[in-house]
């Protein structure tokens, strides 16, 4: 392997729909931290909300799809614990029936990371290029803290970021209640988390709050927006790349 | 009792609605949470005695006929009588039995989640007999006609105030204010129960293969009091509570407390051994021991094999954020939050109860508080496959994953898909950047805005901006 070496974006499902900055601003620190980046195709999804579902034969069907895609590559990153998580812990579990596919899911999943982790444990990456003076807080996704062990890494990076104050939440680790198809299976039991989840990240005093996963954004964007509240919601990578063009999620061009 | 769990969504609703539930989960939040978190990092060794656990219980149940005949032997040398249960069906009927030879008229319990899950209380007193509850939360719930909402505080959801109401009804005299009062009042009024009974029926959190030992574990002392003092002691507890060796029983006790309720050990833990003896002056003149299989030793050789190492200790739900939300009543069975949701499936049929394992955001933090690492998320996904299977999901969400599944299998029209749906929904949405209301969006815009896609998506971007370079 080089010293540059070959980095498949998984893009995720999310980001490639709703928000292309976040995956720009992974092109962009990916690229910061020396890698080569391409996106290559077909890039659907990575048949979590399938998994999840209970339907494995459409899991199993896209995994098929999606390994082929990603196995030329050095790495695999996606700017998400949840999908990175899939790609890494759970691909190789469709296949003990099948050794052929179960080796390769078992390569795909040995070269894949979710984002920020890669680019401190992987790359070594100590400073972000990013610059912003705000006040932030992180949430930790479900998947990339409790599959992936994606803790440390992200605050190490935001705290060196000139400017920014990165303030706790009480219960930071605690599921903002998304859970993919979760959110409009139970929606009451959703809300009630996502209300908990935003007061708590409100009470710290925060301008900004951040975390890794485009589901849980939506999610907790979506509940701050509806109270009229005044903390915006951004990915970890927009701010850590210093790509802050687009509004904050669930703002437009007139906020 | 007859499963409610279908009508999970409904009971959540009203119990999320219910301020006094809330209360509760607070308070559990703040106490045994908070408690186990404590509990753990105060051990160093707390992670390693998990994973000796994981081995204790693995390696009991993959030689349990073993460990069983062992411990029935050991148990009756002791002058125990084993009775082996097939189903809930067998395990009342044996119950009954062994009360009727006794000629017994009042049976004083101590908790038993195996009781409960068998429905032992109702068929018993439907045969005439008067049972007594002696665990504290267990008596009040009684007094009330509720069933537990929690594995180890049957009556977490209830308040000061509804006990006192409820203690005034059935001892008479104005309610009592003070916790004590109301404690110092059941504990008179259970005293006189212990003293009548004339059979005793308690659970068991372990069995002993090497010494034929029941081990029992409470904060109040009732369990001793109710196996002792009748004439007849009557355990029931599940086949897989077998361990080989006295040491494995104490790695396991040192784990139960510390991730139940964040106590290094509980306040009663007793070893019992066979019935009294001719020298001894205590203890019941008989000792029975109804082992259940209901389903379990099936459970042996399949997928939900993991779930036979559960203690028991409820760390699951106190950390489960959809039960903190809800409480155990949602749940509308025996056993509640995450361990509920693999068991009540297994106990009452996926059709009766497939939408616990979907009322998961698989967050994880059940599994990572596990003091037996039991994969409870992979175990609920299981489940979700099962009911994909049978088809118990509602058309529309049936229709809606099929359709993505459909879009997903075909690259070139989910990119077309993709981009058509970002760029009207980015158009439309591009002024305020979110929706108030979107069609076939409800579960999600009832309570949050729906943020608005920017218009184009990556893949587009990337090719227009990239695209054949790399």
């Amino acid at each position: 392997m080089s010293d540059r070496p070959r980095v498949a974006l998984f893009v995720t499902c999310l980001v490639d729909l709703f928000r292309p900055s976040v995956g720009w601003a992974a092109v962009e620190l990916l690229e910061a931290a020396g890698c080569r980046v391409e996106v290559p195709e077909p890039q659907v999804c990575c048949g979590q909300p399938a998994f999840n579902s209970g339907d494995r034969r459409t899991t199993e069907d896209l995994a098929r799809q999606t390994i082929p895609t990603l196995e030329p590559f050095d790495y695999v990153v996606a700017p998400s614990g949840s999908c990175a998580g899939m790609l890494r812990k759970h691909f190789p579990e469709l296949f003990d029936e099948d050794p052929a596919w179960k080796r390769r899911a078992e390569a795909v999943a040995a070269k894949s990371f979710e984002l920020v982790s890669f680019l401190v444990e992987v790359r070594g990456m100590r400073k972000p290029p990013g610059r912003l003076c705000v006040r932030a807080t992180y949430h930790d996704s479900c998947s990339g803290l409790r599959e992936l062990g994606v803790k440390e890494q992200p605050r190490a990076l935001l705290r060196a970021i000139p400017g920014l104050e990165l303030v706790e939440m009480e219960a930071a680790e605690v599921c903002c209640g998304f859970g993919g198809t979760f959110c409009v299976k139970y929606p009451e039991i959703s809300t009630k988390m996502v209300e908990d989840k935003t007061r708590r990240a409100e009470a710290t005093g925060a301008e900004l709050l951040l975390a890794g996963d485009l589901g849980c954004l939506l999610n907790m964007a979506g509940r701050l927006a509806r109270r009229g509240s005044a903390l915006r919601v951004r990915h970890v990578a927009e701010v850590l790349a210093g790509r802050l063009d687009a509004a904050p999620i669930g703002y437009g061009k007139e906020g | 009792m007859e499963p409610q769990s279908l009508a999970f969504r409904t009971r959540a609703r009203r119990a999320i609605a219910d301020p006094v539930i809330a209360t509760a989960m607070q308070r559990l939040e703040t106490g045994w949470q908070l408690g186990r978190a404590r509990a753990a990092a105060a051990l160093p060794e707390f992670d390693a005695l998990r994973d000796a656990a994981v081995a204790i219980k693995n390696h009991a149940l993959s030689h349990l006929d073993l460990y069983l005949e062992a411990f029935e032997r050991r148990f009756a040398e002791r002058g125990g009588v084993i009775h082996w249960a097939r189903d809930a069906a067998e395990a009342r009927a044996i119950a009954l039995s062994i009360c009727r030879e006794a000629g017994a008229k009042t049976v004083t319990k101590s908790k038993s989640m195996v009781a409960e899950e068998i429905g032992l209380n109702p068929f018993l007193e439907a045969s005439g007999l008067q049972v007594v509850e002696t665990d504290l939360g267990e008596y009040v719930i009684q007094l009330a006609g509720e069933v537990p909402s929690h594995l180890v505080g049957p009556a977490v959801h209830m308040t000061r105030e509804r006990i006192a109401e409820l203690f005034a009804k059935a001892h008479g005299g104005p309610p009592k204010q003070e916790s004590a009062a109301l404690v110092a009042e059941a504990r008179q009024v259970l005293r006189r129960r212990y003293l009548e009974a004339d059979v005793g029926i308690t659970g068991a959190n372990f069995l002993i293969a090497e010494t034929g030992s029941i081990v029992t574990v409470t904060n109040e002392g009732n369990a001793e009091l109710t196996q002792g003092l009748p004439r007849i002691h009557l355990a029931i507890t599940g086949i897989e509570k077998v361990v080989p060796t006295v040491e494995d029983a104490f790695t396991l006790l040192r784990l139960l407390a510390r991730s139940a309720t964040g106590q290094e050990f509980a306040g009663y833990t007793t070893f019992l051994t066979g019935p009294k003896r001719p020298e001894e002056r205590d203890g019941p003149q008989a000792m029975h021991l109804i082992l259940l299989d209901n389903g379990r030793s099936s459970m042996l050789g399949g997928a939900m094999r993991e779930m036979l190492r559960c203690i028991r200790c409820g760390a699951c739900m106190n950390h489960c954020p959809v039960y903190l939300a809800t409480g155990g009543h949602a749940y509308g069975w025996v056993y509640v939050g995450p361990m509920g949701s693999v068991l009540t499936p297994q106990f009452v049929g996926i059709d009766k109860a497939w939408t616990l394992p979907n009322a998961s955001t698989f967050c994880g933090r059940c599994e990572e508080v596990c003091p037996v690492r039991i994969p409870l998320p992979k175990l609920m996904r299981h489940w979700r496959e099962e009911a994909h299977r049978r088809g118990l999901a509602p058309p529309t969400a049936r229709a809606g994953l099929g359709l993505w599944g459909f879009l997903a299998r075909r690259p070139r029209l989910y990119r077309l898909a993709t981009r058509a749906a970002a760029a009207l929904l980015g158009a439309l949405g591009r002024r305020r950047g979110r929706f108030g209301r979107l069609p076939l969006a409800a579960g999600w815009t009832g309570s949050r805005d729906f943020p608005a896609p920017e218009g184009q998506t990556f893949a587009a971007q990337w090719r227009a901006r990239r695209g054949g370079r790399p």
